[in-house]
């Protein structure tokens, strides 16, 4: 009795785990996967799933769901990385990478495609 | 059919990119565009279907031969049939089918017609020249790995190599014609659809061989002479367009942020000029004169960059000035990876300002 008690007190003790930061979305993946052949961004960066180019420009983009800070900036979330990706100077100044040529929806379609990198 | 199929999901995908000139389906080689690729196609077809009845003839031979009844193997192994089927058959068959497919590829030695467009591309390793030819055979406008022409009309193209042997080929309008160094071979396409169709080096040319591209764009005839009239070709005055630390007349495509843009792009030119940059590129209408690279002076209007391998964009502009060597490796452009990353944006902002 005194043990299950126990067991209780700490179980109750634990939080959850946090959940996951995206919702996969494999049509939106895969319409990223084509919008970011179609910019290019392979030109400066060398992406999972992207044959060629991987260009060293750019850092590498494996495993962004897993990432702390978006470009050391930004907190890692599906809207900042869409909006980063979109626009990179307006949300960090200064940055290297400039406004690339997506709509809203694509961004968001291509920040899709990068959180379903996973380091593993 | 097919076609229907495919037109109806390419207009629907909101993709109009410069990559569908080289995928999709049917594969540009199969697609033809104008009346000299249509001929490729007819005869290409043509022997694919006798490859395929001469294969299912001998298939049936066989069967007959292993597994048929002893009549059937005896008159398999007769001499009559080897002289109907062995000599006469393909005899016949072959002959026709050789005078057949000259007669129907003789428009494409025929000689040029005359008064045509004409152009001269002229491979490098591993890009291509493109020089605009006047009615006189003098140079009207000069540009790179990208040409404009008019739909239906023929366009003389003279093809040239600067150094090794180069191939050129545009699927959807002709054949291949080699481009030899120190000759020059005479090749004529057509368009008959306005269109972007991808091209290739067809001749190994050794290291980035692969990534040595080319795009053609055919206009109807009025937007063909607005695009001309687009691209004045008497460069403008220097005093008027570019002075060294001077803000460049800006062109109405880079409305956006153009404040900005027009202090860094003059930033960027004097970076061009002083980087090195202008030793292997020309830019009408500025003292960048070189000649060993591809004509900047309309970079900024070009579909894509590196040869026909990456769209055209700042940011790919960036990525390809700043690192060219993990993009296309062995090409002869190095990296410039002793640029900050304020430079490289500023020169990007420059080119992107050549149209």
């Amino acid at each position: 009795m005194a043990l299950s008690v126990m067991l209780c007190a700490c179980l109750a003790g634990c939080k959850q785990p946090p959940g996951p930061r995206y919702v996969p979305d494999e049509a939106a993946a895969a319409r990223g996967r084509a919008a970011i052949e179609r910019v290019g961004c392979g030109a400066c960066h060398a992406i999972p799933g992207i044959g060629w180019p991987r260009g060293r420009t750019g850092p590498s983009l494996d495993g962004f769901r897993d990432i702390g800070l978006i470009a050391g900036a930004l907190p890692n979330t599906p809207a900042n990385l869409a909006a980063f990706v979109r626009n990179a100077p307006r949300v960090k100044p200064g940055s290297t990478m400039p406004a690339m040529p997506l709509s809203e929806e694509e961004s968001r379609d291509v920040a899709a495609y990068l959180y379903g990198l996973d380091d593993e | 059919m097919w076609r229907h199929i495919f037109m109806v999901s390419t207009m629907n995908s909101s993709t109009t990119d410069v990559f569908d000139a080289w995928w999709g389906w049917p594969p540009p080689v199969l697609d033809p565009a104008g009346p000299y690729a249509d001929n490729v196609v007819v005869l290409a077809w043509a022997l694919f279907a006798m490859g395929v009845i001469v294969t299912g003839i001998v298939v049936v031979a066989l069967y007959v031969a292993i597994r048929g009844p002893a009549r059937w193997k005896a008159k398999l192994g007769g001499e009559r049939l080897v002289w109907i089927g062995g000599v006469a058959f393909p005899g016949v068959v072959l002959t026709c089918l050789l005078v057949w497919g000259l007669w129907l590829t003789s428009s494409l030695t025929q000689p040029m017609p005359d008064g045509a467009m004409r152009v001269r591309v002229t491979g490098y390793m591993w890009w291509f020249d493109v020089e605009y030819l006047g009615p006189d055979g003098d140079v009207i406008m000069r540009d790179a790995n990208e040409l404009h022409i008019p739909v239906g009309q023929p366009v003389v193209v003279e093809l040239q190599s600067e150094d090794v042997i180069h191939s050129f080929w545009v699927p959807n309008l002709s054949g291949k014609e080699d481009m030899i160094p120190g000759r020059t071979n005479e090749l004529v396409i057509e368009a008959d659809r306005p269109g972007r169709f991808g091209g290739v080096c067809a001749e190994y040319c050794g290291g980035p061989h692969a990534l040595m591209g080319f795009v053609a764009v055919a206009h109807e005839q009025a937007d063909w002479a607005a695009w001309l009239a687009g691209r004045s070709m008497t460069p403008p005055a220097i005093a008027e367009q570019d002075v060294p630390g001077t803000v460049p007349a800006l062109r109405p495509a880079a409305a956006a942020d153009a404040a900005d843009d027009a202090a860094i792009a003059a930033n960027g030119r004097t970076l061009f000029m002083e980087s090195g940059c202008a030793a292997c590129h020309r830019v009408a209408g500025t003292e960048a004169n070189g000649i060993a690279g591809p004509d900047l002076t309309h970079v900024g209007s070009r579909l894509t960059l590196g040869a026909g391998i990456l769209p055209n964009n700042r940011g790919t502009m960036i990525g390809w000035i700043g690192d060219s060597q993990s993009i296309k490796p062995g090409n002869r452009m190095p990296s410039y990876d002793m640029l900050s990353a304020d430079e490289l944006t500023a020169i990007a902002i420059w080119l992107e300002q050549q149209r």
